[in-house]
């Protein structure tokens, strides 16, 4: 009996990852055959306006650059507070429950956040309110990554670090980060990762655009919201287009995920 | 006992950890001597790792400590300053330059080997290349460790075997010329022929440096140390030469412990 409740358990769970590994195929496939149609140089030279999709890709690629920018310091140094200054405050503990929450956010809450505060006020979508929203995106996600990294390093280092006579600045800064700076730099990948192929924070932040642009004050191009925009139109190739730029999207969120799990691996061998 | 001057010496000291309701040390009395080894023994919760972390004031990385009493320490010159009074942060850096600790893990710094040692000395002020060079060389060899790592001097020392790891880290202390080491149960992680290169690299010490040293371990009490003191129970039940305390205890706790009765 116990044998049998063995062999059924053992086939049922292998039959559920069988299920998520053929859906998971089953995506890649549609997307490389979908996709391949309209995949060809020329889509990687030209901006949207002549069926390329140039400047979707590079619009996407500051919009979440910038937030990156601006978000990794800012976690970095919130999640040091709370491993090395917080003492265990109830404080640290409620920042910690707001970043999870904060991380599980449904991605068009904060797009329709950053529209009411920012797009409304100011009458148009910009390329800064879609960096914005990326930023409120990626933040709890580069403070919980650093926090989690940083309470790995053992409590010994940090004692011996102030028992050779360096400051507790000193032993965070020399010591403890570069402990923990390969779960950490992993953290930043997959945090990129995770908002370089967001749609709906920028769905009526930063807007879409068909033209090549560098000016973040005004509506900007991203290749998530154009993906969405080609997708429902009635032209054939516009439809194939928008596959093409799924497929590169996808590739390199997958090739992105895969770097940050190598590291993760390489630094546990 | 014979006579022989305190580098450091423990009065009427008390020690309660943040929000704890009671001392977990109380009223204790304790010369360091100059030049020689003191070991602090007794079974785990007495308090003996408590008292070494109050000698460089390691507790004060957590705020809430409440100590009493004094802990004085010679200087130099000659003089001598209570580091229960000791409240700027300079004073501490100064304080821990001056009272080196070891712990029980080997604790390396993620850095190479070379920088494990330089990083203590360019905090002390000394930060010509020579002069750093020119210590750090010497302190590997007095560590007789110069052997082992003179050819990978520039690679992580995270890759040093323990023993050798923790050999480095008291070698990265030894380097800052410290006036008393401390040892938190040095070789408890580390096997039998890696804890026999640490207990005579402190019994070389102890030539030019005084030390503490918290053991598990009677046997290493016995082999390295000149000094014991039997702590149970937040109490010092005895201090005595090391001899006399193994062969012949005052007090009848003490011999209850080093005979095996209760541990």
């Amino acid at each position: 009996m116990r044998l049998l409740i063995n062999k059924l358990v053992l086939g049922l769970s292998s039959l559920a990852a069988v299920i998520g590994l053929v859906f998971l195929g089953w995506i890649l496939i549609t997307l490389i055959i979908k996709g391949s149609e309209a995949l060809s140089p020329y889509i990687f030279t030209h901006d949207l306006i002549n069926n390329g999709i140039r400047n979707l890709l590079f619009g996407q690629f500051v919009l979440a650059g910038l937030a990156t920018i601006i978000g990794i310091p800012i976690g970095i140094m919130a999640g040091i507070y709370l491993q090395e200054y917080s003492n265990g405050s109830k404080y640290a503990d409620f920042i910690r429950d707001l970043s999870d929450v904060m991380m599980s956010a449904p991605s068009i809450v904060i797009g329709t956040f950053v529209y009411a505060v920012v797009v409304m006020p100011t009458g148009h979508t910009a390329g800064w309110a879609g960096v914005f929203a990326l930023f409120v995106m990626m933040l709890p996600i580069v403070v919980r990554a650093t926090d989690d990294m940083l309470s790995l390093v053992p409590t010994e280092l940090r004692e011996a670090g102030i028992a050779i006579g360096a400051s507790k600045y000193h032993v965070i800064v020399n010591i403890i980060l570069r402990a923990a700076k390969v779960g950490i730099v992993t953290g930043l990948i997959l945090a990129f990762a995770r908002v370089v192929g967001e749609t709906a924070p920028l769905l009526y932040t930063s807007g879409s655009s068909v033209y090549w642009s560098t000016d973040l004050s005004d509506t900007f191009p991203s290749i998530t919201v154009s993906i969405y925009n080609l997708a429902t139109m009635p032209d054939d190739k516009m439809v194939q287009l928008a596959w093409a730029a799924a497929l590169v999207l996808t590739f390199f969120v997958l090739i992105l995920n895969l770097l940050g799990r190598y590291i993760i691996r390489e630094k546990h061998h | 006992m014979k006579d022989i001057a305190n580098i450091m010496e423990i009065q009427d000291f008390s020690f309660t950890y943040p929000k704890a309701e009671n001392p977990s040390l109380k009223n204790i009395n304790l010369p360091i001597k100059e030049n020689h080894i003191t070991a602090l023994i007794g079974p785990s919760g007495c308090g003996k790792s408590t008292l070494l972390r109050a000698m460089n004031r390691i507790h004060d990385l957590y705020p809430g400590c409440h100590y009493e009493g004094a802990i004085k320490l010679k200087n130099q010159d000659g003089s001598i300053g209570n580091i229960l009074d000791i409240k700027k942060e300079n004073d501490f850096i100064a304080l821990r330059q001056r009272v080196g600790m070891i712990f029980q893990k080997p604790t390396p710094f993620p850095m190479t080997i070379y920088e494990n040692i330089a990083y203590g000395l360019r905090i002390a002020g000394i930060k010509n290349k020579n002069d750093l060079e020119e210590i750090i060389v010497k302190s590997l060899q007095d560590a007789a460790l110069w052997n082992e790592v003179k050819d990978r001097l520039h690679q992580d020392a995270r890759g040093l075997s323990g023993g050798q790891q923790q050999r480095l880290c008291i070698t990265r202390v030894v380097a800052l010329k410290p006036d008393l080491m401390l040892f938190d149960e040095p070789t408890s992680a580390l096997d039998p022929i890696s804890t026999l290169a640490i207990e005579e690299m402190i019994l070389g010490l102890k030539e030019k440096y005084s030390i503490a040293i918290v053991t598990h371990n009677m046997q290493q009490a016995s082999r390295i140390s000149d000094y014991t003191a039997f702590m149970y129970l937040g109490d010092l039940v005895e201090f005595n030469d090391t001899d006399v305390m193994f062969t012949n205890p005052k007090e009848q706790q003490t011999n209850n412990y080093i005979t095996g009765k209760f541990g």
